[in-house]
């Protein structure tokens, strides 16, 4: 696992999973289909990731299902981040 | 043929009787929606039709007919009266859209209790406000959201009973109770509450300009509204099967999400998994989807996906669309024409009206980005703003008003007298709330603003208040402002609607910082992440921008309208209050 993989994983664990949850998220867990992150949660998503990683992230690719997983977040990143 | 015929002979001939013909309802039957959408559909002979198909996320998949539907109810109901709860009691239903929701509602609507459906997104700040407003005495959820109850049932001393209805027994805490419907005892029998027309049903939060959230308290006569308007709008027949995809948590999902339909013995499904476009589209292939009731947000996010997935599915089973929830734009309709073969109709109708309003109807011509026409026996209006009489002119823009007097009407906001009368133009000022609702020489004031083409089209040009329509959902500043203030790097907050090409309108704050924070790039996330979690998703704003001061009037009152008109590229109106450094 890279680093941006364990960097984003662990700020979805920390911001969308509660301790008590019943859930392991993992880099290839479905984030959204899954219902773990909305829809309207992932413009937090996309902030923490364009500030993380110093990149712009067009809305037309913010999509849900680019934002499904942490392998699918990170392609997304690195795609921009050139 | 449609069920509703020919739109203008409906109103020629219009009774709300008409709703109690289609069900073939006798005046002396039990007015009780818990009883009418389970025990009466299997008395006339259905009980072994489906009344419910739900997925969730993966594979999991139920299906349950009106008998079994009837049965878990009972249960539902048993175990409350069990508790010791009476009827009138407020029952928060708090979980997302699993099968035990639908069953709990109408149990409690069966034991005479008063149904409290909450959003399940909300956070602990959202759920405390709404369960001390409504005195709620039992809250209904499951273990992955018993922990937002955890944290505030030491301020609620109304609320005596948690029930979790899913999750592990082991987990639960003292003073908790764990009921899974499905493995509980089944009750074949349950003697149904004797509630009437004016007994008091389900209880709908909706958000207002100022203040905190209000109770829209609706009555078990809501029913006959529902099913006229779901026999007509979304024209549901015996074979269908109905996906609305409202969340019960808004007035939506329990109209025409369950009540409503069920009433009529209608088949719907129910996905309860995150949205993305491909799932939607498998969903309603693999069951078949007839009519499809959805929201203006959705639908522009199936735009933005493309026309090659739907053409990747079979569809072909989907002969009636309607939509729901802000203004659905011509080019959604237009689009929906050319990729569904059908136009989606947009549906007009608010928490407080309990049914649908203004609205298109199978058979007549659709003038995309219209709202339609009245629905036949409501009385609409468009009023100067000014006198608050009727306009005449085609196109004028006015306030969007009705004349009282439709079943489905809701009887108070719970403990606010005041603020229902002033939805009332033209109410007395010591008037009742019956007084007001059953005046048919009053408006009620929708506080929308909306113009009447020259062929009776109505057309909805904004908002009256301050109030920001995010995704469908009704958002209210000041319930944001208060908790942005709580933010230890924030001192004053004020929060506008932004235009969004997918939820319409996103909110936007403005805030001021205390003394010696630095804006840094992690802030604006920090914000963001402190209002999802305290209030709702729905209620995070999508942007923030820090500002030295706030645009105030003299009085020292915040502007919000001078900020919103600057987001919509708006005159910003008279100034003159504004406050100045001078």
């Amino acid at each position: 696992m890279s680093k941006m993989h364990e960097e984003v994983l662990e700020y979805v664990i920390d911001e969308y999973v509660d301790e008590d949850d019943d859930i392991e998220v993992e880099v290839d867990t479905a984030l959204i289909s899954s219902g773990i992150v909305d829809s309207f949660s992932m413009v937090s998503l996309k902030v923490f990731l364009e500030k993380k990683y110093g990149i712009s992230l067009p809305d037309s690719e913010a999509t849900p299902e680019a934002f499904d997983t942490v392998n699918s977040i990170c392609e997304l990143v690195i795609k921009f981040q050139g | 043929m449609s069920n509703i015929g020919s739109y203008e002979q409906r109103v020629t001939d219009f009774s709300w009787d008409i709703a109690k013909e289609v069900l073939n309802w006798k005046d002396d039957e039990l007015l009780n929606i818990g009883h009418m959408c389970s025990d009466r559909i299997c008395d006339r002979g259905d009980g072994e039709k489906t009344a419910l198909i739900w997925e969730g996320f993966g594979d999991k998949k139920a299906t349950y007919t009106f008998n079994d539907l009837r049965v878990l109810s009972n249960g539902f109901a048993a175990k409350l009266q069990e508790l010791g709860l009476e009827p009138g009691d407020r029952i928060c239903i708090f979980m997302d859209k699993i099968p035990s929701l639908y069953f709990s509602f109408v149990g409690v609507l069966k034991m005479g209790g008063v149904a409290q459906p909450l959003f399940s997104a909300f956070g602990d700040d959202s759920l405390e406000v709404r369960l001390a407003s409504a005195g709620t005495k039992a809250i209904l959820t499951t273990q992955k959201h018993v922990k937002k109850v955890r944290k505030i049932i030491d301020n609620l001393p109304d609320l005596k009973h948690v029930i979790v209805v899913e999750g592990n027994p082991d987990k639960m805490r003292d003073g908790e109770t764990f009921f899974d419907v499905e493995t509980a005892e089944k009750f074949e029998d349950f003697e149904c509450c004797k509630t009437s027309a004016d007994s008091p049903s389900v209880l709908h939060y909706t958000s207002g300009t100022t203040g905190q959230p209000k109770g829209a308290q609706h009555a078990h006569n809501t029913v006959f509204g529902q099913i006229l308007t779901s026999s007509w709008v979304l024209d549901l027949q015996d074979k269908d099967i109905y996906w609305c995809t409202a969340d019960p948590g808004w007035v939506t999902g329990t109209s025409y999400g369950i009540i409503g339909p069920w009433a009529l013995g209608i088949t719907q499904c129910v996905l309860d998994s995150g949205f993305t476009s491909a799932r939607w589209y498998k969903f309603m292939q693999d069951n078949k989807v007839t009519v499809w009731y959805s929201a203006p947000t959705a639908i522009r996010s199936l735009m933005r996906d493309g026309k090659e997935l739907i053409e990747q599915h079979d569809l072909s089973s989907l002969r009636h669309l309607c939509s729901v929830g802000e203004p659905l734009n011509a080019e959604a309709v237009v689009w929906s024409e050319e990729v569904f073969g059908k136009p989606f109709l947009d549906t007009f109708w608010q928490t407080e009206t309990g049914s649908m309003m203004v609205t298109n109807y199978p058979g007549m011509k659709v003038k995309p980005g219209s709202m339609g026409k009245p629905f036949p026996g409501i009385t609409a209006a468009v009023l100067d703003l000014k006198t608050m009489e009727p306009l005449t002119e085609p196109g004028e823009v006015g306030l969007l008003a009705f004349r009282p007097g439709w079943p489905a009407m809701f009887r108070e906001y719970r403990n606010q007298h005041d603020v229902y009368r002033s939805k009332f133009i033209g109410a007395s000022d010591d008037a009742t709330p019956d007084e007001c609702r059953l005046n048919t020489d009053l408006w009620y004031a929708s506080g929308d603003r909306a113009s009447i083409d020259s062929d009776g089209y109505y057309w909805f040009v904004g908002r009256d208040d301050d109030v920001i329509n995010t995704g469908g959902h009704l958002v209210g500043p000041f319930e944001i402002e208060s908790a942005l203030i709580e933010h230890e790097a924030i001192a004053e907050a004020a929060v506008v609607g932004k235009p969004d090409e997918v939820n319409m309108e996103v909110v936007k704050a403005f805030v001021t910082l205390n003394k010696g924070v630095d804006p840094d790039d992690m802030l604006e996330l920090n914000i963001m992440n402190f209002i999802r979690k305290s209030l709702s998703p729905l209620a995070m704003p999508q942007e923030i921008e820090y500002m030295e001061k706030l645009p105030k009037t003299r009085s020292g009152k915040i502007l919000r309208r001078y900020l919103r008109a600057l987001e919509w590229g708006e005159d910003v109106g008279d100034l003159s209050t504004l406050e100045n450094d001078d």
